[in-house]
């Protein structure tokens, strides 16, 4: 795969004839295989189809685009690897990758010593905070999606909310943020519930919030098939307050699982997901509705939003090399801190000296469950 | 919530028993741990599901899907364990874990890594039974697993083959000198197991959905119900199934739920120090 990129990579550059001029190195250490493979995939994907598009519309500054990718298969240690030899020997100009938030803090000491711009496509608020000079990241972050349920918790009136959260890595960490922000928005957690990775009934844990005194609203911070059968078992025990779900379940997939259970289920997702229902006026109607085409039209695979978030942290990158000038990597960090406006298909990205991720709570849209299909909830 | 929490413990437990009964039996013919118990439970349901969704109709994609499950069984026999039948104890059951990982990368290639829903074979409207709610699916695994169990009690109790079964697990060598076939005997075994774990896979899929690596955790669970419930007593499996399961769920309900698979395992060491031959293992005697 690796050696076919490059090879066309340099087609496409010899036959521009301009041999005095060095192509813009872009590096890209993905999970494309092993268990973080849904994340990677649709990254690498997504960055091969844009690196060629780049190319064919005459490249950045005049250069081409020259795409450096390894398999980093969801290892940290792997990664540490690929990223030592992208900054060493491919003398990479600007880092893009990371698919897991390990892989990710296991490049960071590797870019922060060399000085090398780097846009992780991992979730983890630990990733940007402490801000890092040469860290940045694409995706939103778990406690941006606690903060957008509880937000709207509050706006349909309920303080008092039940918790309920699996045993896996994203559950655990969306759980832990969303304790940390309740009080903040002010909403009480009065139970907190989990349930194991392979558990196929929850009503136990269910039953426990049903006579907790003083519930209004439920959230299932889950991945999986987990917060499907928790959505079926909500309604199987005839639980009443309002039911979210994160954004870790946010697709058609869990709507088929759960069936005429989801009815309701509201959850915050990314717009890409509801690229056709957005209104036209929306600011990332347009982008998104491109990048979907773009993907699906190639691939014949629906769209992800790992994958946008490849895209986004391709056209950062891009963007900044342009307002720079040139691939001067103090140059490159500089205009990467200074992106204001950026509309991508996270949402629109401000960044500043102190985010380096420059998200708000925009860039979720709350969706409810209504006949089977996604609705936007205003 | 004592009603609601025992019911979701029951459901949870019958299936734990099927998949522990699979153990058994192939314990019993080959005194093999057969890792691979839980791959048949995920061909059960990933094959059940697959098929519905190619548009064929529920019952016969169940009988497909056990049938392939056998089949899986019997292969495992013929290709993995009797080449090796020469090979220790110790071996076999190292070539059992091979087969599962095996089976578990087929079943990602051949399908896919996405979850797959089951339709539920009576409709989905919620039962309530004193303050309890149960869903239709939960009385047909508890009703199949009774069946099953009864099934089974006929199989090695009245007929032919199945006391054939019994006594190559009693005294292999005089089975044998008494004109049993042990391959034969071996072969069916793996093929019994592998239709109650298909089974087990096909019962619970309409509840907790399945996929392509659903059998590791029931593999597991199954095992330690099996060893709970003393390895190779059929209705040690059952008993020990049913504990776990309403141990894990009162634990879940009544105490913490984080702790939940902790209950259980800390439950089955705890019966490995006091009793080691489990609930109802045979107490046997080392003759020196």
């Amino acid at each position: 795969m690796f050696v076919r990129i490059l090879a066309a990579a340099a087609a496409l550059f010899f036959a521009s004839g301009s041999f005095s001029q060095e192509p813009i190195r872009i590096g890209a250490f993905l999970s494309v295989t092993g268990p973080a493979a849904f994340l990677g995939d649709p990254e690498q994907k997504t960055l091969e189809l844009y690196v060629e598009k780049l190319n064919a519309q005459g490249g950045v500054l005049g250069r081409k685009l020259q795409l450096h990718a390894y398999d980093s298969a969801g290892d940290a240690e792997k990664a540490r690897g690929y990223v030592k030899r992208l900054i060493e020997q491919d003398r990479v100009d600007v880092l893009v990758g990371g698919s897991t938030t390990g892989e990710t803090m296991a490049a960071v000491p590797l870019a922060e010593s060399a000085g090398v711009p780097f846009i992780s496509l991992a979730g983890a608020v630990v990733i940007v905070e402490p801000v890092k000079k040469w860290v940045f990241k694409t995706p939103h972050t778990d406690r941006m999606a606690c903060e957008k349920i509880f937000v709207d918790m509050r706006a349909r009136g309920a303080t008092k909310a039940a918790l309920i959260s699996g045993s896996g890595g994203f559950d655990k960490s969306m759980r832990a943020e969303c304790l940390k922000v309740a009080g903040k928005h002010g909403v009480q957690i009065v139970a907190d519930e989990t349930y194991g990775a392979g558990d196929n009934d929850m009503t136990a844990q269910l039953a426990k919030i049903k006579n907790t005194a003083g519930v209004q609203a439920v959230l299932n911070a889950g991945f999986g098939q987990g917060p499907a059968i928790v959505t079926k078992n909500y309604r199987q025990l005839g639980l009443t307050p309002p039911l979210y779900q994160s954004h870790g379940v946010a697709s058609k997939q869990f709507v088929k699982l759960a069936g005429d259970a989801a009815e309701g289920v509201r959850l915050p997702a990314a717009a890409l997901l509801v690229a056709d229902t957005l209104p036209s006026h929306d600011p990332q109607k347009k982008v998104v509705t491109a990048y979907k085409q773009d993907y699906e039209g190639r691939f014949n695979q629906e769209v992800s939003t790992f994958g946008g978030h490849a895209y986004d942290g391709l056209m950062l990158a891009v963007g900044a090399i342009r307002r720079a000038g040139s691939t001067d990597k103090a140059k490159v960090r500089d205009a990467l801190e200074a992106t204001r406006g950026y509309v991508g298909t996270g949402g629109v990205v401000n960044m500043s000296a102190r985010d380096h991720m420059g998200l708000d709570l925009s860039a979720f849209r709350m969706l409810e469950v209504r006949k089977g299909d996604w609705t936007l909830v205003k | 919530m004592i009603a609601q929490t025992l019911l979701s413990g029951l459901t949870t437990g019958a299936i734990y028993a099927l998949v522990a009964l699979g153990f058994a039996i192939i314990y019993n013919a080959s005194h093999v741990i057969n890792f691979a118990q839980g791959e048949f439970v995920m061909i059960g349901g990933m094959a059940a599901a697959v098929f519905v969704e190619t548009g064929l109709p529920l019952p016969l994609s169940i009988v497909l899907a056990i049938g392939i499950a056998v089949l899986v069984g019997f292969l495992l026999e013929k290709l993995a364990i009797e080449p090796a039948r020469g090979a220790s104890v110790v071996t076999l059951i190292i070539i059992t874990i091979g087969a599962s990982i095996l089976l578990r990368g087929l079943a990602a290639l051949v399908w896919d890594k996405k979850i797959h829903p089951l339709p539920a074979f009576s409709g989905e409207a919620p039962i309530a039974i004193g303050g309890a709610t149960l869903l239709p699916q939960t009385l047909w695994v508890l009703g199949v697993t009774v069946v099953t169990v009864a099934a089974l009690w006929w199989f090695f109790n009245r007929t032919l083959a199945g006391k054939a079964i019994l006594a190559v697990s009693h005294n292999r060598l005089a089975a044998q000198l008494m004109g049993i076939s042990v391959r034969r005997v071996l072969l069916v075994s793996f093929g019994l197991s592998a239709a109650l774990g298909a089974l087990a896979g096909v019962l619970i899929a309409p509840i907790s959905f399945t996929s392509w690596d659903v059998g590791v955790m029931l593999g597991l669970k199954g095992f330690a119900a099996a060893i709970l419930g003393g390895l190779g007593s059929g209705p040690g499996a059952i008993a020990g199934g049913l504990a776990l399961g309403l141990i894990e769920a009162l634990g879940a309900g009544y105490l913490s739920s984080a702790y939940k698979d902790v209950f259980a395992f800390v439950l089955l060491l705890a019966a490995l120090v006091l009793l080691p031959n489990g609930l109802a293992g045979r107490r046997t005697a080392e003759r020196v």
